[in-house]
């Protein structure tokens, strides 16, 4: 049995890539698979703990996390579909007509 | 193993608990489907079907409260512990559903002048409601983080619901890229919770924390992303930097709702995880929220002061008022909570109020949210200019209105437990506060008249703004019975 560590390390490592993800790239889309990166991450910590502990909440926890996911997913690509047909751009950056 | 039966029956026993969700999410689905029959200028049904939705909701509220009273339980708890009803929630549900009303009453007209006037609004409206009420009442990770995210989808939404306005579209967007990246902060912190404790419960969560040594490297990798991410939610410095961006963006309605239905819920949520799970690990979290509360009184008072447009002033004003609110945290004793209870009753009302007046600008051809769209209101229509007045006074916390007892709470709970220089400071920043305040007051009474177009009120719009002043007013000429509530509803981190 691999032990828990490894997949807290792996799970930590993704997590720490996607905050990158977020926090660097222009692109709107890969922000936002950055971000499904930060919630499996998520969800490969629920499923080792949930092996860990031999019980099954953290499997029903993962479950509702992918289904948060999806969901975000289609709320975000509606949006940026909206963002798009009245800008013609999908870059963070480009986004500047809000600011102080 | 539970068998089917015994499934069954704690289903049943469960489902008396959530009637005012269910009401809601009926009347919102209800909503969906009667939307497609309204032709265009009878749209206004919605609201009021909206209304009665909301109206329903608030009393199961009211009957669950009676219910407790009578059998002199202190919490229901249902679903196997993941949600309990008990008087927090009630409280602060309350405070949700008066707050979904009013927005619901000002928002009518607003719609129709964008001809944006459709039912999803207001379906969405009170999914969000079902979001904010779970997360006052939810006991247990799994039903806190879903009923995070049913808020948060359905507000990402309600901003961006101008479609062709860029500004609405760009709110959405930054609104959901923050959002979703702070959702997934806080579900790494919670699925650290979990690997400590082996429960999903907060309770359970709460004794495995207590077990654990202080400086317990987990212990605190889960408090930092799970804070850092309810400081994104409730916008504190420095995850604040979404707020004003979506606050300008949005359609000022929704403007007034994430400023404090979203803010009062994730609130509500912080205080539960931060005084049951985190509980026993405070010594570990004081400084952090010191630090937080003094970084977002000061970035929210002298950012605002700059400012030249009405809603992104509200919105640094409102990242001021979290500072105070988070200020309650730090003394963490009875005075505190119940200041930042109260505290938060206090501010969801002036600010509905103070956002109603900015919305009664809006006319075909003008947004009116420039600080110049307010000049000469006195002129123009003087009840108005005299409700913005009060409504400023109370933000700005003078008194005799309730934002100026929610701050006295505040101080109060802070020098009972002796953080005289947090008090201090909280009491010295009132000053910036009072001068952006007044540059809107000298706007509306000091400078001429440079639109010479009247604004018109509609009677929904009136009656938000009344139920708005008379409840601002109204708690601080005479704050015992709000301070007795408030303070029925803060038992929390003494019974767990």
């Amino acid at each position: 049995m691999v032990p828990i560590g490894n997949y807290l390390f792996l799970s930590l490592a993704l997590f720490i890539i996607g905050v990158i993800g977020v926090l660097t790239r222009r692109n709107v889309i890969v922000i936002l698979m950055s971000i499904e990166l930060i919630l499996n991450a998520v969800n490969i910590n629920l499923v080792a703990f949930s092996r860990h502990w031999a019980n099954v909440d953290g499997q029903i926890f993962t479950l509702f996390i992918i289904t948060d996911a999806a969901a975000e997913a289609a709320v975000g690509l509606g949006i940026i579909i909206a963002f798009f047909k009245n800008r013609e751009t999908v870059l963070a950056d480009e986004m500047d007509l809000l600011k102080w | 193993m539970p068998t089917w039966a015994q499934f069954m029956d704690a289903l049943w026993q469960g489902l008396p608990l959530i009637k005012p969700e269910l009401q809601l999410t009926l009347w919102g689905i209800g909503i969906l489907l009667t939307d497609f029959f309204l032709e265009e200028r009878h749209k206004y049904w919605n609201a009021i079907v909206a209304l009665i939705g909301v109206a329903f909701s608030a009393v199961e509220l009211w009957v669950l409260r009676l219910e407790m009273v009578k059998q002199r339980a202190p919490y229901f708890s249902g679903f196997n512990d993941s949600v309990r009803v008990d008087p927090f929630f009630i409280y602060f549900g309350f405070i949700f559903l008066a707050a979904t009303a009013l927005v619901i009453l000002i928002s009518v007209r607003y719609l129709e002048i964008e001809h944006e006037h459709r039912g999803e609004y207001y379906a969405l409206m009170l999914f969000a409601t079902v979001g904010m009420m779970f997360m006052a009442s939810g006991y247990d990770l799994i039903t806190l983080f879903i009923s995070l995210e049913t808020m948060a989808l359905s507000f990402y939404i309600l901003v961006g619901f101008l479609r062709k306005e860029r500004r609405s579209n760009e709110g959405a967007l930054k609104y959901l890229l923050l959002g979703a990246f702070s959702s997934g902060i806080l579900a790494y912190g919670f699925s650290v919770l979990y690997g400590l404790s082996g429960s999903t419960n907060l309770s359970d969560i709460a004794n495995a924390l207590a077990l654990r040594p202080l400086n317990d490297m987990l212990v605190v990798l889960a408090l930092v992303t799970v804070s850092a991410g309810l400081f994104f939610k409730i916008a504190a410095v420095p995850f604040h930097m979404w707020a004003p961006d979506v606050y300008e963006g949005a359609p000022t309605s929704i403007t007034a709702y994430v400023s404090v239905a979203s803010k009062a819920a994730s609130f509500a949520m912080l205080m539960r995880l931060f005084l049951v799970p985190f509980w026993p690990v405070r010594a570990n979290w004081e400084m952090l929220f010191a630090a937080v509360a003094l970084a977002t009184m000061t970035v929210g008072n002298f950012a605002a002061l700059t400012q030249t447009n009405i809603k992104r002033l509200l919105a640094y004003s409102s990242i001021a008022h979290v500072g105070y609110m988070l200020l309650g945290m730090v003394a963490m004793n009875e005075t505190g909570m119940k200041g930042i209870a109260f505290y938060l009753f206090a501010y969801a009302f002036m600010t509905i109020g103070a956002f109603a007046v900015v919305i009664l600008l809006r006319r075909k051809g003008l947004i009116g949210d420039e600080l110049e769209d307010m000049n000469g209101l006195i002129h123009r229509h003087p009840g108005a200019a005299i409700l913005m007045l009060i409504f400023l006074l109370s933000l700005a916390g003078i008194p005799p209105t309730a934002g100026f007892m929610g701050k006295w709470l505040i101080f109060w709970a802070l020098i009972e437990t002796k953080h005289y220089y947090l008090a201090i400071f909280g009491a010295l920043y009132i000053l910036p506060a009072v001068y952006y305040y007044l540059r809107i007051v000298v706007h509306m009474w000091m400078t001429d008249v440079t639109d010479p177009e009247l604004p018109t009120i509609s009677p929904a719009q009136w009656v938000a703004l009344a139920a708005a002043v008379i409840l601002v007013l109204g708690a601080g000429l005479y704050p015992e019975p709000f301070i007795k509530l408030a303070t029925y509803s803060v038992i929390l981190p003494l019974a767990r």
